[in-house]
Parts: C-alpha cells; structure tokens; sequence
C-alpha cells in the first residue's frame, strides 16, 4: 500500500531542496553565479607588477608581509567599480590597513584619470595587464576584494560592489580594530 | 487605457478559470449536465480572454507603447515589425502569457474536438485544464503582469535582445510551449481517470492522440531550438546539455517514454499504473522545467532574469500538482491493478524495456542537472556538471534503446516469435555495421571515436528495420495502417538523428584562423577564400559583413557571407553564420573580430551529417502526425479494435 | 547610456547572455597535432567562470581568452592534463570543470548511470517474470473492456 506513495513522497523531498535553495538564494546565504574561492585559508598568491603611477616602479607583494591588508581587483571599464568606488575611500581610510589595487586589464592612463577624478582609495595600485595574477588570485569579474591576515592567508573574499554594510559585516570582524 | 484592458482580460480570464474548474471538477461530480455545458463555455471564455490580453500586449510592442514596462524593456523604435511581435515572448512575463495563451489553446481543442468522449469525462479533464490555468494566470497576474505601466513612458525602448532577433526564434518557444504545455492534456487525462477510478482500454484511445499531438510539437521545439542554437550562436554546436535544454528534454523523454506505455494499455489494458504514473511525471518535468528556467536556482544561458519570490510561487504550483496529483495516484493505483500474462519475449516486454531505459535517461538528466543544486545547497561546494558528463552517461540507456528498437519493432503482442524475423534482423544488424565501417574508412579515411561504427551501425539498421514491414506491405500492395505507417517514419527519424550524431560527433574539424582580403585556408579538402569585407547597416544594428568562397580542387562549391552585428542600444554583438548545405555537410563560416591590419578572426567548420539530427527530428513528427491520422481516433468512442491473432495486432501494432 | 529604470532590467537580463557570441580563437595552432588536440579537449572541458554555462573554448569573454592563453602555455611546457586542471582548480575549485572529478561528492553522480539502469530494467525483469506465469490468452475482456 505505501509503495504508492513512493513517487509523491520523492517529489516532497525534491521539492524541499528547491524550497531550501530558494530560502537560501533570498536571504543572500546562497547565490548560484558566486564561485566560493579556494584560496580561502591558504597562503595569498604573491606577485611583481608595476604601478599604475610610475609604470617604471615595479611593486613586490612581499613587502606586506606580516601585516593584514585589502586586495582590490577593479577596472576603468567596470561599472559596478564605479559604484562601490564612493563607499570603498571611506573603508579604507577608516579601515587603517594598506588597500592594494589590482587595475586588471586596463588601460594606464584612463586609470591614471579615473583615480585622480573620483579619488585614489589604494596605498599602491598595480597594473595586471595581462590578467595573470587576477588568475592567480581566482578573479572570474570585478570589482573583487580579498582580504589577507597578518600570517599571509587569505581570510574573505568578496565579489560585486563593496559596500560599508558589507564591509561591517564580512571584514571588519577580521580587522584589528574592528576597522 | 489599452493596457489596462489587457490586465482587466487576464483578470476576468482568471475569475473564468476558476469557474471552468469548479464547474468542470464539481459539476462532473455531481453529474449535473448544466454545469458541465458551462464548464465548455467557460473553457472558450477563458481562451478568448487571454487571447485579448495576448492581443492587446502585441498591439502595444507594435505601436511602441513604451508606457508598458515590458514593451519598454523588449522593444525599440527601430526594432522591425516581426521581431516587436516575436518580443511579445522575448522575456519572462510575455512568455508566460503565451503559455498560459497555448494553456487555453489546448484546452479549447480538447473541449471542440472531443466531442465523442463521455460528458462527464471530458468535463473533468477540462476542470483539470481550468486548475491548471487558475494557478498560472494567478502566478501572471500576482507576480508577473506584462502590463504594468512605465510612467513617465520613455521615448524609446531598451531593444529585444539581440539574439533573440532571428526567425527561427520567432517560431521556435510557441512551438517548444505547445509541447511542453500540451503535456497537461495528458496530465488532465490521467486526474480525470484517476477522479472516476475508471480506466478502460477506451481511456487509452481518447490519451493517445492527444499525447502524441503535444510530443509532436515539442519534439519540433527543441529541433528548432537545437537548429537556432547552431547557426546564432555562431559556434556551431547542437545541444549544450544546458539546463534549460535539459528542461526541455526530460519531457520530451518522459512523453516518448507514455506514448509506448500507452500502447500496451490500450492494446491489452496493461501498465495502467504505470502510464498513469507516466502522464503525472511528463507533466512535472514541464513544470520543473518552468521552475528551474524562471526562479534563478540554476545558472543557464537562456534563464530569465530571476527572481525567487516568484520562483517561491512556482514552486507552490509544482507541488500543488504535482504532490497532490501523485498523492491521488497512491490512493486510486491499487485499485487499478490489471492482470494479464504476456510471454518473456513479446511486445509488452519491448515497451516496458524501452520505458525502463527511456526513465532511466531522463532520470540521468534531471541528476546531473540538479546535482550541483543539492551539493551548492547544502554547503558541499561548488561543482560543474557539464557535456562531458552527460555525453558519457546518457548512452549508457540510449544505446541499447537503439539495438532493442530495431528488433522490438517486429515484436507482437503477448508472444513474440522471431522464427521467420530473426535472420533478416541479423543481416540488416550486420549489413548495418558493415555499411558504418565503410562509411567511417571510405567516406572519411579513419576509424574515429570508439562508438564510431556502432552509431552509423545501429542507425543504419534502425532505418531498415523501419522500413521493412511497410516496403513488405508495399510490396505485397497491402494497406498501410497510418499508425504502424507512423511508428516506422518516427523510428526512422531516430535512425537517422542517429546518424547525423554519429557522424558530426565523430568527423567534425573546427579552425579558427585570422584572415584577410586574399587569404586562404583548407578544412576537410575545402579552401576557404576571404574575398572582402564591407560594413552593413541593418534596422537597429551595423554589422560588418565578410564574403567568403569556398573551392574544392579548385571547383567552386560555395560563396557565403556571415556578419558580425553590433546592436545599438544593447551593444551586444551576434554572429551570422555563412552556411553551406550539402546532403552531407555543411560548411560553416563566422566572423570574429578585427584583429588590425585589414585580418580578421574566422571560424571555420566542417560538419559532416550534421542535417540529419534536425531531419530525424521532423520524421519522427511526422511519424506522429501520421499516426494521429490513424482511423480509430476519428469520431470519439470507436468501437474497440479486437486483434483476431496475433498478426492483425502486429499490422496495426505500433510502439 | 540608457535611461536608468530601463537599463537595470536591461542589466539583469543581460547577465544571462553575455558573450553568447561564439569566441573565435585564432592564435596559431599547435604544429603538433597531438597538442593541439589536447587543447582543444581541455579548453573544451572548462567552464567559463564569467558568462557560465560557456566553456573557455566557446566564450567571448576576456577572461576566458586568459585562460586559453594559461592552458595554451601550459600545453606547450609540457604540462600534464592534470597538472593543468589542479592549476585552475586550485585558483577556481572544482567549478571550473565540466568533467566533475570523481570524489565523495560525485561518487552517486558517476555510479547513477549503472545504478539507474540496473533499477529500472530490474523491475522490468522482475515484471516480466511475473507476467509470464499468469495466463497469457484469458484475459480479451481486458481489451474490451
């Protein structure tokens, strides 16, 4: 007799796991297009390249060893930059920590402009030309932020516009300071 | 005022809905033949209602009614009169008044065309239909009105996206809809069957048809859609496993799987459970499919902007008809066991076969297609589950479905003997395998992939197979009953679509090269000539156009173009193709990008047998089609067919 | 560019297609055919992590023509087709793959084809053995019923 209820109770099951992914997707704990970064927890990439001011300086990541600091990836030709970009000076002059720009695939001067109108958040902001190390990094779009503990990990990472909201509630409690 | 007229329709329409299942579900049950004639009425009222709202949205995108957000969001000033028309569809809320348009479509044929079944019957089926219609015009108006205003109305419109603008698109989602809606007709079959607790072999004869209209249509849908895929998306490819294709498919698998499964019920009143089990699931999978496409749980090229308040309530809708529809199932199947003996190797063993494999195969896509979902859901990480997977796992079914098909075919009813078929069948098998090691050596000089000569092999015995009982019959000028006529034109349809995959899957070169004015390249013994490139200026686009000729030994084959379109307003770029058609290839050329000094990026292909995937598509509708003319589906109640041997079920057999 | 209540539904729906037109890679092939033909093997087997639902091989996407240019370099050191999926998984996880690798958490996706297949003709066979022992020609007043 129950046997017959085997197909009802299959769809109650399947529907529950549509049920719990909606749940999930509405209250921002799940989205199906974020890629959850495997270098969580792991040593930060490291990487040479030159500075988006004085192309002929190159910068080492290696000097911010043993300090915590802020890795964003952004563009000239990425809008949702431009919209986090108001909200990311504030962080980071608050935040007190060295805010390192990775300009990815971009073009020197527009950058060079860009910052200069809207105002330069980054302690140093390098040029990736080539996009290697946003491979490096696991970057799939921008803006991205990462943030790297003092023993070198990588402790968050954000993708999409940074706000101070989300900066609160996924960064700061890993700041010194609660930033 | 017009758009309000619009939303007024859908809300009548809804109310109308609402009394065509009452009076359909309540007036059925009570025998009451005042609301049963209503349960009609309303069921053409609801149909011309939606019609209206459906109108009233196409009469906005054509005289650029931009005070409706949806047109003002899909359409554009410069957008060309059949793409506006075809933009009534391009997005989320418009296509979900089509389906609720193609919804009532079906169930105004059922109420006019079955006029031979039982009132009582057919008003249940048609209160069903009404159910159905109250929850998605409730989802339309509730959660998705197309008609909600934009004010102050912009002066121009955000354009349909670009690569919906193509006549293949056009024609290929109200197609793909009447099958993937048609699948409630069935469904509407099942529940009114299941509501009296009667199930009778004329039960079967009233489904089938029906069944077969929407499989029909829906396996001419995802043709279309795979033939569109192949030519706009400029890459050349023919099935993505994407979810939504996979949303698509797994109806259409569940649907072929009920039409054999009907076969045996109607013929010997067996698997009644099953089919019925078989009419539910085929229409859970189309509403799965709408699930997954529109709530955003999956990521898909083809999904709509998402939304989960509204994927909230297809859910509710999913599990309304579905749980509630297989809980009904679970109280009414024990008493529809039906007993009958058939030999291990006969006709009922074939369709049951072919079920299992069919089940088992939509069974292996709807896993890989939610299986990242249950792992993302559950914090297990994130995994891909793509082509690769699929290709391997979905012949582990389908291959054996192709040798059983071809030797089920001749199969009869309760015991099969193959005295006097077994031998041909052997030779058309070797003959068959034979014929695909010649095509792989002589017509392309190599062996392959590993399932090379298998494919062409059982494609090739598949296609004889099918048409040696109506060549015999032809032969021997016996009549061809339409519905064994139309079994054999289906299976050689999967013969070749079989053929056609083997081959492109197999054989297929791709170059991507830079070329300009005066270069040449060769694929597969064709030299691919730029000649010249000129800009081109289209309605809403520009697009730069490159001429290519094509020569082999020096002969000339083909000149083609293919553009690379820049849309104004939406910036996004398409490619045209420039296609070749041969009878056994087509030559594919798409333009890239300017790479500077006067090059540009073409891809080049070679696709050898690639037609033959979307002709076996159209025989096996047409097989269809030919079987829905068969003479017992004329007229309603018919008398019962009573096979006198095991001979005349054969001939007009089909499965 | 667009009026702004227009192009944010524009955005949304633009999302789902972006670079849906095919990425035509012209880079030189490999002279070796062999080479050649393991990269286009892998770049057709990675997922584009920008457009999704893309593989490298098929996506206009920048990003994408990166890692063709990762794998292309990659192929031509030596490396092994292993030794490049690890190099993207570690920078992408296992997303990154349309040929999800075999481990705990695929061992039911790899095992359902077998597993499906033996269910279901398993029921068959047993139906079938059931229905052959029940009398096969006394029951026409089915058919008529």
């Amino acid at each position: 007799m129950w046997r017959y209820f085997t197909p009802a109770i299959a769809f109650l099951l399947l529907g529950a796991l549509f049920a719990v992914a909606l749940v999930r997707i509405e209250n921002g704990t799940m989205d199906p297009r974020a890629i959850k970064s495997p270098l969580l927890g792991k040593a930060a990439p490291t990487f040479v390249l030159p500075t988006v001011t004085e192309p002929s300086r190159p910068f080492d990541s290696a000097v911010l060893k043993g300090h915590p600091y802020v890795i964003n990836v952004w563009g000239t030709w990425c809008p949702a930059c431009r919209e986090e970009h108001s909200a990311l000076l504030v962080i980071a002059r608050r935040a007190g920590i060295p805010f390192i720009g990775i300009d990815w695939k971009d073009d020197r001067q527009q950058a060079q402009q860009y910052l200069g109108q809207l105002g330069n958040p980054y302690t140093e902001t390098v040029a990736d030309d080539e996009g290697r190390v946003a491979i490096d990094w696991g970057v799939y779009g921008a803006p991205e932020t990462f943030l790297v503990g003092a023993d070198g990990q990588v402790l968050v990472k954000f993708a999409g516009a940074l706000t101070e909201a989300i900066w609160a509630e996924k960064f700061a409690p890993f700041v010194q300071g609660g930033g | 005022m017009i758009p309000e007229i619009g939303t007024l329709a859908l809300l009548i329409a809804l109310v109308l809905a609402v009394l065509q299942s009452v009076f359909g579900l309540v007036g059925a049950h009570r025998n009451d033949a005042v609301w049963m004639r209503a349960t009609s009425s309303s069921t053409v009222a609801v149909f011309l209602f939606v019609l209206l709202a459906f109108i009233v949205l196409a009469y906005g995108f054509v005289v650029h009614d931009y005070s409706i957000e949806y047109v003002a969001h899909n359409s554009n000033n410069e957008l060309p009169l059949i793409y506006r028309i075809a933009a009534v569809w391009g997005a989320h809320e418009g296509s979900l008044l089509l389906w609720v348009l193609i919804l009532s479509t079906w169930a105004l044929l059922v109420s006019r065309l079955s006029k031979g079944l039982p009132d009582v019957f057919r008003t249940r089926v048609l209160g069903t239909l009404g159910l159905v219609g109250v929850g998605f015009l409730a989802f339309t108006t509730l959660t998705s009105s197309p008609f909600t205003r934009l004010l102050p109305a912009p002066l121009d419109g955000a354009d349909l996206n670009p690569i919906l603008q193509d006549p293949a698109l056009a024609a290929h989602p109200p197609m793909l809809y009447m099958g993937y809606v048609g699948t409630s007709v069935a469904f509407a079959f099942a529940v009114a069957a299941m509501l009296s607790g009667r199930m009778d072999a004329s039960w079967s004869r009233w489904t089938r048809p029906w069944t077969v209209a929407a499989w029909m249509c829906l396996t001419l849908g995802i043709s279309l859609g795979s033939w569109w895929a192949y030519y706009v998306l400029g890459w050349g490819g023919w099935w993505f496993w994407d979810p939504v294709e996979n949303a698509s498919f797994m109806p259409w698998l569940a649907s072929t799987a009920l039409i054999h499964s009907l076969a045996v019920t109607e013929k010997r009143g067996l698997f009644r459970n099953w089919t019925l089990l078989l009419a539910i699931f085929a229409f859970s999978l189309s509403l799965l499919g709408t699930f997954l496409v529109r709530s955003g749980v999956l990521v898909s090229v083809h999904s709509f902007a998402a939304d989960p308040s509204r994927g909230l309530f297809v859910l509710g809708l999913l599990l309304f008809f579905i749980v509630g529809s297989l809980t009904l199932y679970a109280i009414r199947a024990p008493s529809l066991q039906s007993e009958g003996g058939f030999a291990p190797v006969s006709r009922e063993s074939f369709l049951l076969l072919n079920n299992a494999l069919l089940v088992a195969a939509a069974g292996l896509i709807l896993l890989g297609t939610l299986w990242p979902l249950v792992m993302d859901s559950f914090n297990l990480g994130k995994i891909s589950v793509g082509p690769p997977y699929f290709n391997t796992v979905f012949l582990v079914p389908t291959l054996p479905l192709v040798a059983l098909v071809g030797v089920g075919m001749h199969s009869t009813w309760k015991r099969a003997s193959y005295a006097s078929k077994g031998r041909p069948l052997a030779l058309m098998a070797i003959i068959g395998l034979v014929l695909g090691a010649l095509v792989a050596f002589v017509c392309y000089g190599r062996y392959g992939l590993p399932l090379t000569i298998i494919g062409f092999g059982g494609g090739f015995f598949l296609m004889a197979s099918a048409l040696w009982q109506p060549l015999a019959r032809l032969v021997r000028r016996q009549a061809q009953p339409r519905a064994a006529l139309g079994m054999a034109v289906a299976h050689f349809g999967i013969g070749l679509f079989v053929i056609g995959v083997s081959g492109v899957a197999s054989y297929k070169i791709e170059k991507d090269v830079s070329m300009g004015p005066g270069d040449t390249a060769t694929i597969a013994g064709y030299t691919f000539r730029f000649e010249s490139s000129k800009d081109v200026v289209g309605p809403n686009y520009l697009a730069r156009e490159a001429q290519v000729a094509i020569t082999r030994d020096g002969a000339p084959v083909a000149a083609l173009t293919t553009q690379k379109r820049q849309f104004k307003i939406q910036n996004n770029p398409t490619t045209h193709a420039g296609i070749d058609v041969a009878w056994n290839r087509d030559l594919f050329v798409a333009l890239g990008d300017e790479l500077g000094a006067g090059k540009w990026s073409l891809r080049l292909q070679y696709k050898p047998l690639v037609r033959y995937i979307w002709l076996g598509g159209v025989f096996c509708a047409l097989g269809g089609l030919i079987a829905i003319l068969d003479r017992r589906y004329r007229g309603g109640i018919v008398e019962p067919v009573h096979p006198t041997d095991t001979e005349t079920a054969a001939a007009t057999g089909e499965g | 560019m667009m009026k702004s209540p227009v192009s944010a539904v524009a955005t949304a729906l633009l999302i789902g297609w972006v670079g849906t037109a095919g990425a035509i890679d012209p880079s030189a092939a490999f002279a070796d055919p062999a080479l050649q033909a393991r990269y286009e093997h892998l770049t057709n087997e990675l997922r584009c992590l920008v457009c999704q639902n893309q593989t490298i091989a098929d996506s206009n996407a920048s990003l994408a023509g990166d890692l063709r240019r990762e794998v292309r370099e990659m192929i031509a050191r030596g490396d092994t087709e292993a030794q490049i999926k690890d190099f993207l998984t570690a920078r992408y996880g296992d997303f990154v793959l349309y040929d999800p690798p075999l481990s705990a958490r695929t061992l039911f996706l790899w095992a359902a084809p077998g597993l499906f297949v033996l269910l279901t003709v398993g029921v068959v066979v047993r139906t079938v053995i059931r229905r052959a022992r029940q009398p096969i020609d006394a029951d026409d007043s089915e058919e008529s019923a």
